[in-house]
């Protein structure tokens, strides 16, 4: 990337409790995320992509590794120095309902952004609202109303209106999709694709779904308990993974066409636990291709093409899906 | 209509029934308290020797005392002192417990201090400790208030300490932090408005029990001196002749258990109706 | 399609639930078949009905509030003979719950009993079905846990629930469904809460427990791609009736219904790239919500092809070619 990063991690720790019961959520993360560019972060459970959306918000602090946005480190800002930041980045939350305040009316849940860092009061404050609203698809004249007399995916856009309140230059989008059915999810995947392409502004996508993932994405990141197992463009890591643990994802996403291959290996046995992750390389136990080199050391990352990068020490088979 | 539909309708029926009967009853006693000049048709205190414990009478409806007062209009009356020492329990507990609950509920540093202090005050009788309150404090409607108060307060505490702790996970309180939101408006705008109904709930059982706890401590002495007329101290007054003219007893013990009754019907009531998963079923 | 006559077929099915702001019929025209040893799966948004009709099945609707108001759910015995479960008393539906037809849900940490070991939960199950004794009813319970490939069986089977990993959990409650041999499974989105590499082992598991027991699968799930990976025949229903029905290939390669043929659109795997460069996906305005007009096509407010007609009447389910049922007005213009 020729951009200066607007956000960039290096070495991105975050443990929660102690031993016995230390949760290693995220274990060394490093990568960057340029202007307007939306990079999506894939994995199952205990993979740690929600604590890196949060660790990069700063609603936690993290436990070691550098965050710097817009070229200044921000991972140990106290939470007052933290606040002229939240104008520049914001979340968009996974479920509609508890998301949202339920005593408060749509104008106050949104006018709460503009309110907390005065970016307009009295009348211009209710112009911004309901110029708010019809950019995410709302009738401005139901500012009046509160959270339940909406519809999930209406809902789902009404947090999306409080995020862009404030104008972010990034938003972390977590699962945003995935609490809504698949004709509504429909309407806020575009909605999400429009705004970021008239605002420019980067995006930094959750999902457990890698069509959507796919859909969305300029970049990829795969991870497996706490750790990147491959990054790269989305086209390269979709169609030419090279890690096992991504080929495996792919392959077990169940795809809308009846006529699909179905002969497909699938991985044995079940995520470890983030309290006692296998050493080494964390998806040794599942791998297919494990060998004894394996528990060793935690694989370096190793460059597949052009951005395009992968944990394995294997030469694994270049799959083309 | 099916026998299982019937059922099913006729329970909630009554459900509801019990609730307004409660409410209903409320109603009466407050505004007969408020209204005690107007509607009682004696003094209080207006003593006739020469009708001393008479039983009730197309003049006296509930009787006269030991001293030839008119029980109903001490009842009226004493209605005031009773629900108006609960009333100011309850807004006592309720200010202090709220505010103690959100901050133990919010900040992790408090909570420990906060909650080990209410436990500890929990883990003695109500009544053992508003009488050493009152013991130390002195008698008087004002420390009794302030007793039980101190008594209530670690309920009201518990209770707004676990909606706090519920509501300051959910994903719009960390929106507003994450949109730069400051504390104050948090622990009010997102976590006070949304822990608002067992706060409300917990003030209708707290009423009731203030009252209860009120005519208790009045009996046992340790209450608001004999000469105010509550309903605990007409109990505590009336009881050596209670052999001989229950009235004197049996009318103010009516009117605390139909208070304390109806109080908590509606609190229970409350309760359904703010409960939206219940109301949907409602 | 030329097949045998179903195992279970339910036919114009209506469930009504009474409530005090009156009745409400969440399904109102299910028709359905599920035949031996092939997979039915029945689709739907929230709100279309379709885990009611699995309870409707299974006669586990609340019966304080509500039941079957319509429609027959035929239900063909191990002797042959031919069963209307919407009819059957309490009695004889809980006697073929254990003995025929078995249910996995979406959590399965609400259906075991926390206290108990699995291995314990299957072998009581055993002994009540079977009236074997314990130690023969511990043995079948960890032939079962083995059944469903829960490595080390022997061990695991004294494990209890919270021990244990949500796909784990999910093969004990296929091992206690498993182990009444039944003959139809009804599986209520049983993988909708697990990881996309375990929900892929579970999906393999139960096709090859229909495949060795020749067992009808009714399964129900909002999630397009399991349907094409598992369904041998779809149902697609929406808001409460049955609009769609085919045969898996039929019904990915040529959806009729405007609601089928919009719902497939919508997904990311089929997103189009558009002019500019950009990629989209269709999707159907409104939600599941939305009104219709008393006695029109539920769809219709929703639907881009609505013509007058279907605001002002109901369409019935008719037969295409090939067992293949719509439930438009319009399908042939389409």
């Amino acid at each position: 990337m020729s951009d200066a990063p607007l956000v960039s991690i290096r070495g991105l720790t975050k443990r929660f409790g102690k031993a016995p019961a230390l949760v290693h959520a995220v274990e060394d993360v490093s990568f960057e995320i340029a202007p307007g560019e939306v990079v999506g972060l894939v994995g199952e459970s205990g993979s740690g992509k929600s604590t890196i959306g949060r660790l990069i918000l700063r609603a936690l602090d993290p436990t070691a590794g550098a965050i710097a946005f817009d070229g200044r480190e921000i991972g140990g800002l106290s939470r007052r120095e933290l606040r002229p930041l939240r104008r520049r980045m914001q979340m968009v939350f996974q479920d509609p309902f508890a998301s949202l305040n339920p005593r408060l009316r749509v104008k106050d849940i949104i006018g709460e952004a503009l309110d907390a860092h005065g970016l307009a009061q009295g009348p211009e404050r209710s112009k911004r609202i309901g110029e708010l609203l019809e950019t995410v698809g709302l009738d401005a004249g139901h500012a009046g109303r509160f959270p339940h007399e909406f519809s999930g995916g209406q809902r789902q856009r009404i947090g999306i209106a409080r995020a862009l309140a404030v104008r972010p230059d990034l938003i972390v989008a977590d699962e945003p999709v995935s609490a809504l059915d698949v004709s509504v999810q429909a309407q806020v995947l575009n909605l999400l694709q429009d705004l970021r392409r008239r605002s420019g502004m980067a995006m930094l996508f959750i999902s457990h779904d890698l069509d959507v993932i796919e859909l969305m994405c300029d970049r990829i990141v795969v991870l497996y308990l706490g750790r990147v197992m491959e990054i790269g463009p989305t086209e390269e890591v979709c169609r030419r993974p090279r890690h096992p643990y991504t080929q495996a994802l792919l392959a077990a996403s169940p795809k809308p066409d009846p006529d699909a291959p179905r002969t497909r290996k699938l991985l044995q046995g079940d995520i470890p636990s983030p309290l006692s992750p296998p050493s080494g390389c964390v998806f040794r136990t599942r791998c297919p291709l494990a060998k004894e080199d394996c528990a060793g050391a935690v694989p370096a990352m190793r460059t597949a093409g052009p951005d395009h990068r992968f944990a394995c020490i294997h030469e694994a088979p270049k799959s083309e899906t | 209509m099916d026998p299982a539909a019937a059922k099913l309708f006729l329970d909630r029926l009554f459900r509801r029934k019990l609730v307004l009967f409660g409410a209903v009853v409320l109603l009466v006693i407050v505004i007969a308290a408020i209204a005690a000049p107007l509607i009682a048709p004696y003094s209080p205190t207006g003593m006739r020797v020469t009708q001393r414990l008479r039983p009730p009478s197309a003049t006296n409806w509930f009787g006269t005392d030991e001293f030839g007062r008119d029980v109903l209009s001490r009842i009226i009356y004493g209605g005031r002192a009773s629900l108006g020492i609960g009333m100011a329990v309850v807004l006592a507990s309720m200010l202090a417990g709220t505010t103690l609950g959100l901050l133990a509920g919010y900040f992790r540093a408090l909570d420990t201090v906060i909650m080990r202090i209410v436990d500890a005050m929990m883990s003695l009788p109500d009544i053992l400790l508003a009488i050493f309150l009152v013991a130390v404090l002195g008698a008087s409607a004002g420390n009794v208030v302030l007793a039980l108060a101190i008594v209530y307060t670690p309920r009201v505490t518990r209770v707004v300490r676990g909606s706090t702790l519920v509501v300051r996970e959910l994903p719009f309180v960390e929106a507003a932090r994450l949109l730069g939101v400051s504390t104050p408006r948090i622990l009010t705008v997102h976590i006070l408005l949304n822990v608002a109904s067992p706060i409300l709930v917990q003030a209708t059982f707290i009423f009731a029990y203030a009252v209860l706890a009120e005519a208790g401590l009045s009996f046992l002495g340790a209450g608001v001196p004999p000469d105010v007329p509550t309903w605990g101290t007409m109990i505590a007054s009336g009881q050596q002749y209670a052999d001989r003219a229950f009235w004197v007893v049996f009318f103010p013990g009516l009117a605390i258990v139909l208070a304390a009754l109806s109080l908590q019907l509606v609190g229970d009531g409350l309760r359904d109706m703010l409960d939206p998963k219940l109301r949907k079923a409602l | 399609m030329t097949q045998p006559a179903p195992l279970l077929a339910i036919e114009n099915l209506a469930v009504t639930f009474r409530t005090e702001a009156g009745n409400v019929t969440p399904v109102r025209g299910v028709d359905l078949a599920v035949f031996a040893g092939r997979t039915t799966a029945l689709v739907g948004e929230s709100g279309s009905g379709k885990s009611v009709t699995a309870l409707a099945v299974m006669g586990l609707l609340p019966r304080a509030s509500g039941g079957i108001s319509g429609g027959s759910v035929r239900y063909r015995l191990k002797s042959g003979e031919t069963s209307d479960l919407a009819k059957l008393p309490p009695e004889g539906m809980r006697r073929l719950r254990g003995r025929e037809i078995a249910m996995i849900f979406q959590e399965p940490m609400t259906s075991l009993n926390p206290v108990l070991s699995v291995g314990e939960q299957i072998a009581e199950q055993v002994r009540h079905h079977t009236g074997t004794g314990s130690a023969a009813a511990m043995r079948r319970a960890v032939e079962m846990l083995g059944l469903v490939e829960i490595p080390d069986a022997a061990r695991r089977a004294a494990d209890y629930p919270h021990q244990m990993s949500g796909g784990m959990r999910q093969r004990v409650m296929i091992a206690l469904a498993m182990s009444c041999n039944p003959r139809l499974l009804i599986a209520d989105e049983p993988t909708t809460a697990l990881d996309v590499t375990i929900q892929a082992q579970i999906l393999a598991l139960v096709d090859r427990l229909r495949r060795e027991h020749d067992m009808g699968v009714l399964f129900i799930t909002h999630n397009l791609g399991v349907v094409a990976e598992i369904a041998d025949d779809v149902t697609v229903m929406y808001a409460g009736e049955a609009v769609e029905a085919a045969e898996v290939r039929t019904m990915f390669r040529d959806p009729r219904h405007p609601y089928t043929r919009a719902l497939i659109d919508c997904l990311p795997a089929r997103a189009r790239t558009g002019a500019d460069g950009r990629r989209v996906v269709s999707s159907i305005p409104g939600s599941v919500g939305a009104a219709a007009a008393a006695g029109g096509c539920k769809f219709a407010p929703r639907c881009s092809h609505a013509a007058p007609p279907c605001h002002a009447a109901h369409p019935i389910l008719e037969p295409s070619d090939g067992g293949h049922m719509i439930r438009c007005f319009r399908w042939r213009d389409l």
